[in-house]
C-alpha cells in the first residue's frame, strides 16, 4: 500500500486536453494548471507546446498538455498532426496521456461527440467535460448527463472553465479514470474513409437526439449581430473601423512607452559608462549588451497591444467574421483572410506582425505571411525615408496642391505593400502552387471574453517573446556591435572608427557588387550597422560620413548627404531599404517562429536579391534620366 | 467502426422532406442569400480542380457537419462575387467558399 502511494507520488497522471476550436479547451487549461505553465516548441514543428501541473486534493501530481484545438483525429495541419500523434503515443519523446479530457462548448455538441467517439475507438481513457454549461443552462439547453455518459460510454463532467465550476469534479473523474482503468490499450488507428466519418457522425447525431433537448429560449444575438457584422457594406465598414482602431493602437498607442523604454535603456548606458573604465569592456556593455536589450524590450508594447486586441477578437468570436470578409481580398494574393491582421500589424513592426501569424492554421499559408510581411512598410523606415525625401525630394506641390515629398513617401508605401502581396502571389502560385487549402471555418457564437483568460494569453506571448526571440536578437546585437567594433581603430589614424572595424572591411569588400546600383563605399559600410534595425541606418550614416549628432541632427546629414550623393543614389537607396532584410531582429522572430533557420535564411535571400534588383532599376532608370 | 443502424435519422429526414423524391437537387454553391434545405447528397467528384484531392475535400465537409440529412440555409455572401458564404449548418455557422460547396447538393425547401 505505501509503495502503491510512493509511485502515486512520483509519477504524475498525465492528461491531454482535446477539443474543437473555441470550445474553451485553454481557458480550462488555465483553470486546470493555474499559473503553472510552461511553453516551448515539439522538435522539429512550429506547434507550440503547452504544458501545466496541479496536485490533486490527496497530493498526487498531474501534468496537463494542452494540444492544438482538432476536428477529427484525421489531422489536416501540423497542429493536428501533433495532436493526433500525441494522443496515439507516436511523438517521438512524449509519454502517451494516461486520460484524455475531450473539451466540449456544450451549446454545440455535434462535431465534438464525433471526436470523443473517435477517442473511445483508439482505446484511450476519455472523459467529456461539458464546458460552458451556464451558457447552456440560459438558453434552456437540456442535456441529460447520466444519459450522455452512457451513451458515449465514458464520464461526462459539467463545467465552466473561466469561473473554475466543475474543475475539482473534473480532476476526480481523471484521478477515479486513471485508477481504474488497465494500461492504455492501443487499438491501433487508421484514417477513417468517408463512410466511416458518415457512420460516425450519425452515431453523434443520435446520441445528440436522445440526450439534448433543443435550446427553449436559443441564443439570438449572434444572429443579431452577424446581420450587422457580417453585412456586404456595413459589415465591412466595421471592420475597417476596427482594423483602423488596432492599427492606431499598435502604432501610436505604443510609441509613449517605447520612448520611454529608449530612454531609459539610453540613461542606463550613460549611467552605466560613467562607472566603468574606457575601453572594450565598456563599449561592450554599454553599446552591446544594454543597447541590445533595450532593442528586444522596445517591441513588447507593440506586442502586448497588438495580442491584445488578437486574443480579444479571437474570444469575441470576431476573428473567424474578419477573415470572412477579406477572405475574397487576401485570396486574390493567394492568402488566407486571416493574413490581414499580420500584414496590417507589419506596418508598424514586422516583429509583431510575425508572431501574429500564429492566427493562421495552415503552415503554407502562415510561412507565405510569414515571408511577405517584413515587406510592409513598417515604421522603422520612416526615419530613412524622411532623412532621404527631405534631403533630396524638392519640398514642391505637384498636382494641384499635392506635397511631391508626400507623394514619394505614399509611393514608397504602396511600393511595400503591393510588393509583399505580389511576392505572396509568387509563393502561393508559382513555388507552393499545389496546395490551395479550402475555406472552411466555423463561426462561433459571439461570447463575452474573460478578462483574466486575456489577460494571462497576452501575457504569455510576452514571455514567449522575450525568452524565445529576445535572446536571438540579443546575440545578433552584441555580433553587429562588434563587427562594428573591432578592431579598434590605431592610435593617430584619420576617419571614423568604424572604417577598421570588421563592419568596415565587409562594407569596402561588398563595395564593388554594391557599385552598380549606385553605392558608394560609405554606403555599403553603413548597411552592416544598418542590419541592428532600419532607423539606425541614420546614425550609421552619421557615423560613416563623421557627421555629429547622430539620429538628432538629421538636418546637418541630410544636407551632408545631398551634397555627396547624387538623387540617383539617393532613389537607389530608398529602393534598396523598401525590400532590403535591413532587420536582423525580423530575422530572429522568424527563425523562432518557423523553428529553424532555414526560413530566415530564404528570407534573407529573396529580400536582399530584391532589393538589389530594385535599387538597380532604379538607379538605372534614374542616370538615364540624367539625375547620375 | 460498429454498423449502426440508421432508424432515428432516418425517418427524421423522411419527417422532414418537403419535397417529393424526385425533385431536382442543387448545389449549395448555386444557392443565394436565404436558400435553404436539406443536404441530400455530399459528393465532391471532380469539384476541385484547383488542388486538394476530393476524396479529401468530401471529408472535411463531412467533418465540419456538411452530412447527409443536414439542415441548411445560407445565411449571408461575401461582399466580391457573393463569396465566399455563411451557412447556418444544424445549429452551426459555418463559412466556406462557393467553389468549396459545389460538392454539396441540396433538396430545397418548396417554400
Amino acid at each position: 500500500m505505501n509503495a502503491a502511494i510512493a509511485t502515486q507520488l512520483t509519477t504524475p497522471i498525465r492528461v491531454a486536453l482535446v477539443g474543437n476550436p473555441n470550445s474553451g479547451k485553454t481557458a480550462t487549461f488555465n483553470a486546470l494548471t493555474g499559473a503553472r505553465q510552461k511553453v516551448a516548441n515539439y522538435a522539429g514543428v512550429t506547434v507550440e507546446r503547452k504544458e501545466g501541473q496541479l496536485l490533486c486534493p490527496d497530493g498526487q501530481r498531474m501534468v496537463v498538455i494542452d494540444l492544438p484545438g482538432t476536428y477529427s483525429l484525421r489531422a489536416r495541419s501540423p497542429d493536428e498532426v501533433v495532436t493526433r500523434d500525441a494522443i496515439l503515443g507516436h511523438l517521438a519523446g512524449e509519454v502517451p496521456p494516461d486520460v484524455v479530457i475531450c473539451v466540449a462548448d456544450a451549446t454545440n455538441l455535434r462535431l465534438i461527440l464525433r471526436l470523443a467517439l473517435e477517442l473511445k475507438a483508439v482505446g484511450r481513457p476519455t472523459v467529456l467535460a461539458l464546458n460552458m454549461i451556464d451558457i447552456a443552462e440560459r438558453q434552456g439547453l437540456d442535456i441529460d448527463q447520466t444519459q450522455l455518459s452512457h451513451a458515449l460510454g465514458m464520464p461526462v463532467i459539467a463545467t465552466v472553465a473561466t469561473r473554475k465550476r466543475g474543475v475539482s469534479d473534473l480532476v476526480a473523474a481523471v484521478q477515479k479514470l486513471a485508477q481504474s482503468a488497465d494500461a492504455p490499450k492501443d487499438h491501433g488507428w487508421t484514417e477513417p474513409s468517408a463512410m466511416q466519418v458518415r457512420s460516425l457522425h450519425k452515431q453523434a447525431e443520435r446520441i445528440v437526439k436522445s440526450c439534448v433537448h433543443p435550446p427553449r429560449r436559443p441564443d439570438t444575438w449572434t444572429g443579431r449581430l452577424d446581420d450587422v457584422l457580417l453585412h456586404p457594406v456595413g459589415g465591412v465598414l466595421i471592420l475597417l473601423a476596427v482594423l483602423f482602431v488596432m492599427f492606431q493602437a499598435v502604432f501610436t498607442g505604443a510609441k509613449p512607452v517605447m520612448d520611454l523604454i529608449s530612454e531609459g535603456f539610453g540613461g542606463l548606458s550613460a549611467m552605466v559608462a560613467q562607472i566603468l573604465p574606457e575601453g572594450l569592456l565598456k563599449s561592450l556593455i554599454c553599446n552591446g549588451v544594454i543597447a541590445g536589450v533595450g532593442t528586444v524590450v522596445v517591441f513588447l508594447p507593440q506586442i502586448m497591444i497588438l495580442f491584445l486586441f488578437i486574443i480579444l477578437l479571437e474570444d469575441v468570436g470576431y476573428m473567424a467574421r474578419a477573415a470572412f470578409l477579406l477572405d475574397r481580398i487576401m485570396g486574390g494574393a493567394g492568402l488566407h483572410g486571416r493574413a490581414f491582421i499580420p500584414l496590417l500589424s507589419s506596418f508598424a513592426c514586422a516583429i509583431p506582425g510575425i508572431m501574429a501569424t500564429r492566427v493562421i492554421d495552415n503552415r503554407r499559408d502562415r510561412l507565405t505571411t510569414i515571408m511577405v510581411a517584413p515587406l510592409m512598410t513598417c515604421s522603422a523606415r520612416i526615419p530613412v525615408y524622411t532623412l532621404i525625401i527631405s534631403a533630396f525630394v524638392p519640398a514642391r506641390q505637384v498636382l494641384g496642391g499635392l506635397s511631391l515629398q508626400g507623394l514619394v513617401f505614399f509611393g514608397l508605401y504602396a511600393c511595400g505593400m503591393l510588393s509583399a502581396l505580389a511576392a505572396a502571389w509568387v509563393i502561393r502560385k508559382v513555388f507552393w502552387r499545389s496546395a490551395s487549402e479550402p475555406f472552411l471555418m466555423e463561426l462561433p457564437t459571439y461570447k463575452v471574453p474573460d478578462a483574466a483568460n486575456v489577460i494571462r494569453s497576452v501575457l504569455l506571448r510576452a514571455h514567449i517573446f522575450l525568452k524565445r526571440a529576445g535572446t536571438t536578437i540579443l546575440s545578433m546585437m552584441v555580433l553587429i556591435w562588434f563587427l562594428c567594433t573591432v578592431p579598434g581603430k590605431p592610435a593617430g589614424a584619420a576617419g571614423p572608427a568604424i572604417d577598421y572595424s570588421y563592419a568596415g572591411q565587409i562594407g569596402h569588400f561588398i563595395a564593388p557588387v554594391m557599385a552598380p546600383v549606385g553605392f558608394s563605399w560609405q554606403m555599403a559600410v553603413a548597411l552592416i550597422p544598418g542590419m541592428a534595425a532600419r532607423e539606425v541606418a541614420v546614425g550609421a550614416l552619421g557615423t560613416v560620413y563623421a557627421v555629429s549628432g547622430g539620429e538628432g541632427a538629421a538636418g546637418a546629414l541630410g544636407a551632408h548627404l545631398a551634397h555627396e550623393w547624387s538623387l540617383a543614389s539617393a532613389l537607389a537607396f530608398l529602393a534598396w531599404y523598401v525590400f532590403a532584410p535591413q532587420c536582423a531582429s525580423t530575422l530572429g522572430v522568424v527563425k523562432r517562429e518557423t523553428n529553424s533557420w532555414l526560413w530566415p535564411v530564404v528570407m534573407f535571400t529573396y529580400m536582399t536579391a530584391l532589393a538589389y534588383a530594385g535599387a538597380f532599376v532604379v538607379y538605372r532608370i534614374a542616370v538615364a534620366m540624367g539625375a547620375g | 467502426m460498429p454498423k449502426a443502424p440508421l432508424p432515428l435519422t432516418m425517418s427524421i429526414s423522411l419527417q422532414n422532406r418537403p419535397a417529393p423524391p424526385d425533385s431536382k437537387l442543387v448545389s449549395l454553391a448555386e444557392g443565394r442569400k436565404g436558400f435553404a434545405g436539406m443536404i441530400a447528397e455530399v459528393s465532391t467528384h471532380g469539384c476541385d480542380k484547383d488542388a486538394l484531392d476530393y476524396r479529401e475535400l468530401e471529408r472535411r465537409l463531412l467533418e465540419m457537419g456538411f452530412v447527409e440529412g443536414a439542415r441548411v440555409e445560407i445565411l449571408h455572401e461575401g461582399f466580391i462575387g457573393r463569396d465566399p458564404i455563411c451557412v447556418r449548418l444544424d445549429d452551426m455557422r459555418v463559412a466556406l467558399r462557393r467553389k468549396e460547396a459545389r460538392g454539396v447538393l441540396v433538396r430545397q425547401d418548396t417554400t
